[in-house]
């Protein structure tokens, strides 16, 4: 097979007298594989190690920052990176390394409760309209549509003004901003996945539609998902930094990247520091979380794995 | 007299398309007895593919009309509740496709597919399942079938995957096994053994075969009985000697001359004769002709109602009594039967 070490010699053609559950046998390994095979690839492997960094950091902020985030201190403000402050400090004299530490945690959580709630509610209305068609397809992507014609940022704003500011319903607000997008990428892959001939051929020996859709559609149609979602973590961390500076995210005077890349703009010309090193953040994690999702669509492909494993063909 | 496995009686479809509603299968009418292999032969668009996922319902509904009755082991394929029909599929009919590229699933190992086909009828674990899967890929001439099962479709070649599906529509030992066109995608010898396959398998399991195909060659080596297809139609049915002998449809007698003869005289200047061709296209299925459906390619034309008049499908020659106990009549459905002889 693909390289993947079979724990036991290969037995003879009749099967019977095998006694393990062999089902379970297969899936350890294939984990393990999965993961070699993404560490075969420099950047998603790279990708994938800081970021793992990076929810460290967001776990352990309290621990690590040098500083409380909001411990100001007037005589230190405006200071440029140096030994003491490495990332510099802001008007207020707060350290901006600590800032940023204690932000990730925000602007992560944030992102991730974003993603889940656009990617889990999304998926399914694409997925239901792709594969029945008809009018569930009218119905589900005529309101899909609706969401779709508003603006983002005045159906963010009004997600919040109902339910109040804070991280959570920032992160409710920027998830239902994005169910059309998954909706309408899961609804384009399924339709193309529903015609093939294997699905006809599982329902040919009486599939019922659960299993085709969990089973053969959903896999098959996943590949653009992958990629939308971590490219959707990306700008749902962007859009955290928006609806801050709006004042509609994170309030004042914790730290979210967004709302120190905001507040740190009016300096811009006299103190780099402020927007640089939260900007930086964010690139960092935007970028990490596209080569990770691109690896992590070829590796979970079994066809692409075999190419890679250079395995027995 | 044996009760037949399937018997579909004037089965009618209609899609649905930007060019008007196509007529695709036009009241056909035959039976399956149980170990008897029945060859729906005709060209691509004569309606063979469809007619048989209609009998299953895999038509999609958005587009596709059923009408008739589909009798499998007495019951109606064509107006059971849906639930009924996905217990039925499997168990009463398994499917065998066209393409092995195509018709595994490329993300889900070879033995989940097996698995998958045995847990939807049957209440067995999943250790239980995997063993039946071995045994079944065993079964249809797999080497090693225990490692196969870790084995995802595109790590196989066409003919092993094509043994797979075949597994697959013999989970569940279905009363019918329908091939379309389940060997075309092969090369010759692979095709050898998938046949040999499956009239081994109908011999054990008494397996009624349905067998779409338009290669001749293989209709003689596998059929019982021939049903020849035509713009939906069936224009000529009746054994395999009946009908590949002694064609009496001018449709089938193209068909046949367009085979290439090894034994036919080579001219003396070693010369080897020109094959002959049925000239034209099918109809289209949006707009039939009147008459008989092949009247526009026609050669012989040897009568006045061939333009205007459907001919029935008749008996002709001599009706001999075949295997399984039954009548098998040679029909054809022309005016010009008489000529042709």
């Amino acid at each position: 097979m693909t390289g993947q070490p079979l724990p036991e010699p290969a037995p003879s053609p009749t099967a019977t007298d095998a006694g393990i559950p062999s089902t379970q046998r297969a899936a350890r390994p294939r984990w393990r594989e999965t993961l070699g095979l993404l560490a075969r690839n420099p950047a998603a492997a790279v990708s994938g190690a800081l970021l793992l960094l990076i929810v460290l950091v967001a776990v352990f902020d309290e621990a690590l920052a040098p500083t409380g985030p909001n411990e100001i201190s007037v005589e230190d403000r405006l200071q440029p990176p140096s030994l003491e402050h490495p990332f510099g400090t802001d008007d207020l004299g707060r350290d901006i390394f600590s800032r940023v530490i204690l932000g990730a945690a925000v602007s992560l959580r944030v992102g991730f409760l974003a993603v889940a709630v656009a990617l889990v509610i999304g998926s399914l209305i694409g997925l239901l309209a792709g594969f029945y068609g008809r009018w569930v397809d009218d119905v589900l992507m005529r309101i899909m549509d609706m969401l779709f014609a508003f603006p983002a940022v005045l159906l963010a704003i009004a997600v919040l003004a109902v339910r109040g500011p804070g991280s959570g319903n920032t992160a409710l607000a920027i998830g239902i901003v994005y169910i059309p997008v998954f909706a309408r990428v899961t609804r384009a892959s399924v339709l193309g996945v529903r015609e093939e001939v294997y699905v006809r051929a599982s329902r040919s020996v009486g599939a019922s539609d659960l299993r085709l859709l969990t089973r053969h559609v959903l896999p098959n149609a996943a590949p653009p998902i992958i990629v939308q979602t971590s490219i959707s973590l990306a700008f749902a961390v962007l859009a955290e930094a928006a609806l801050s500076f709006l004042g509609l995210g994170t309030q004042p005077p914790n730290p979210s990247w967004g709302l120190m890349l905001a507040e740190g703009r009016g300096f811009i010309d006299i103190a780099w520091w402020l927007a640089f090193f939260p900007g930086m953040a964010i690139f960092l994690t935007v970028l990490c979380f596209n080569l990770l999702g691109d690896g992590l669509r070829d590796v979970l492909d079994p066809r692409q794995r075999t190419l890679m494993a250079g395995g027995a063909r | 007299m044996t009760a037949p496995v399937l018997e579909v009686d004037d089965l009618r479809v209609q899609l649905r398309t930007p060019r008007g509603t196509a007529h695709v299968v036009n009241g056909l009418s035959y039976s399956v007895g149980p170990g008897e292999t029945v060859a729906v032969v005709g060209e691509s668009g004569s309606g063979k593919s469809v007619s048989v996922l209609a009998l299953l319902g895999l038509l999609p509904q958005r587009v596709a009309t059923v009408s008739g009755r589909a009798l499998l082991q007495g019951e109606d394929l064509l107006s059971m509740p849906p639930e009924r029909l996905r217990q039925v599929r499997g168990p009463g009919a398994g499917m065998v496709f066209q393409d092995p590229m195509t018709s595994l699933n490329p993300v889900l190992t070879v033995g989940r597919q097996i698995v998958e086909g045995l847990r939807a009828h049957a209440d067995v674990n999943a250790a239980a399942a995997r063993r039946r899967a071995a045994e079944l890929l065993g079964e249809v001439g797999l080497p090693d079938p225990e490692r196969a099962l870790d084995r995802y479709p595109h790590e196989l070649s066409g003919g092993m995957r094509q043994r797979v599906v075949i597994a697959i529509a013999l989970s569940n030992s279905p009363a019918l096994l329908i091939a379309d066109e389940a060997t075309t995608a092969l090369d010759v010898t692979v095709q050898a053994q998938i046949i040999d396959l499956v009239e081994r398998l109908q011999t054990d399991h008494g397996t009624g075969v349905i067998w779409i195909t338009h290669d001749l060659g293989v209709v003689a080596g596998i059929a019982d009985r021939v049903l020849v297809m035509y713009g939906g139609r069936c224009v000529e049915d009746g054994t395999v000697d009946d009908v590949l002998e002694r064609p009496a449809h001018p449709y089938t007698r193209g068909l046949l001359g367009s085979l290439p003869d090894l034994a036919a005289p080579v001219g003396p200047g070693g010369e080897v004769p020109d094959l002959t061709t049925v000239p034209g296209l099918p109809p289209p299925p949006t707009d039939l002709p009147a008459g008989c459906v092949f009247w526009p390619r026609c050669p012989v034309r040897g009568d006045a109602r061939c333009e205007t008049e459907q001919p029935p499908l008749v008996q002709v020659g001599s009706g001999r009594s075949g295997h399984f106990g039954r009548e098998l009549p040679h029909r054809a459905a022309t005016w010009c039967s008489e000529e042709v002889r």
